[in-house]
């Protein structure tokens, strides 16, 4: 893909515009559809986009490997770390009232804000590993060889 | 068409045009969130995930000397068993399908007061449903550690030695 300049220059745009659609997703899936699953989808896609026209070796250099194969981690500890601190303020596990007692509605929002968060990050760097794995034992072809 | 081809390239590139047509049904049928889903994973990251394990394999598929035919007749019979399971299911959208009736309307009517927010979906998901969205998260994680493990893991350890 060297010579790919119309490519790389819409990809360039595309990317930003993507990440942004995908936080939208992500922090308005209480409103709109979507959620969690739906944002990281589409945030990994940003960055297998970027990985496919732009070379592996670079976008490994925005998303190390090993952030990608660990940060997928973190999203589950967010989301049970969310039910084991509602354990530990004395309500039952992921009961979101125990993040704001006073104002249930508040502590379930917050609550379901913070679990797809959670969810998001495991699929988005769950994604961007398996790409990894993938694209990581082919070898590089030119664009004959397609 | 994409059974008699014998370039597996095209076959991708149709599947993915093929997950895209269905993203598109999705939103007909007012599943924008599902659409999401299956235009980001299906014709954008399972496309990619194929090419790549094309670029390691062969590009043409092999000639097969097994016949056809009745690997044809057992698919189309399945294909019109599903068909005509189709019938007895209430149409598209019908206000008394029971799926509309028992749990769906109780949800509809409770979402908003308990949390105030005005997608059920995600109440239901994120809220309602917790402990199974935590199990499906966790499933997502050990597929990608299935993953890491059979093929970055070995490349590693071949880089070490």
């Amino acid at each position: 893909m060297k010579h790919h300049l119309i490519l790389k220059v819409i990809t360039k745009f595309m990317v930003g515009v993507i990440v942004l659609f995908g936080l939208y997703v992500q922090f308005h899936g209480d409103y709109s559809p979507g959620g969690g699953f739906q944002a990281g989808v589409i945030i990994a896609a940003a960055f297998i986009l970027y990985g496919i026209v732009m070379g592996l070796e670079n976008v490994q250099k925005v998303m190390p490997i090993w952030f990608a194969q660990k940060a997928a981690a973190v999203g589950v500890l967010v989301y049970a770390l969310t039910g084991v601190f509602s354990i530990i303020v004395g309500f039952e596990f992921l009961n979101y009232h125990a993040i704001s007692p006073e104002h249930p509605k508040h502590g379930q929002h917050y609550g379901i804000i913070l679990v797809e968060l959670g969810v998001g990050i495991t699929v988005t760097f769950v994604m961007i590993a398996i790409y990894y794995g993938f694209a990581g034992r082919t070898p590089r072809l030119d664009d004959k060889e397609w | 068409m994409a059974l008699t081809l014998k370039h597996l390239f095209a076959v991708i590139m149709l599947s993915g045009a093929f997950s895209l047509v269905s993203a598109m049904l999705f939103v007909v049928m007012d599943a924008v969130d599902v659409a999401f889903t299956e235009a980001a994973v299906g014709a954008g990251v399972s496309t990619v995930l194929m090419l790549a394990t094309m670029a390691l394999t062969v590009r043409v598929q092999k000639e097969t000397k097994r016949p056809i035919l009745f690997p044809l007749v057992v698919v189309c019979l399945v294909g019109v068993l599903l068909i005509y399971g189709t019938l007895d299911m209430p149409n598209f959208g019908a206000f008394d399908s029971p799926a509309q009736l028992h749990l769906g309307s109780t949800y509809l009517s409770i979402t908003y007061k308990d949390m105030g927010i005005p997608n059920v979906v995600t109440g239901i998901l994120a809220s309602y449903r917790g402990y199974d969205t935590l199990g499906e998260t966790v499933v997502v994680l050990t597929a990608g550690l299935g993953v890491i493990l059979l093929l970055s893991g070995l490349k590693g350890r071949k880089d070490k030695e």
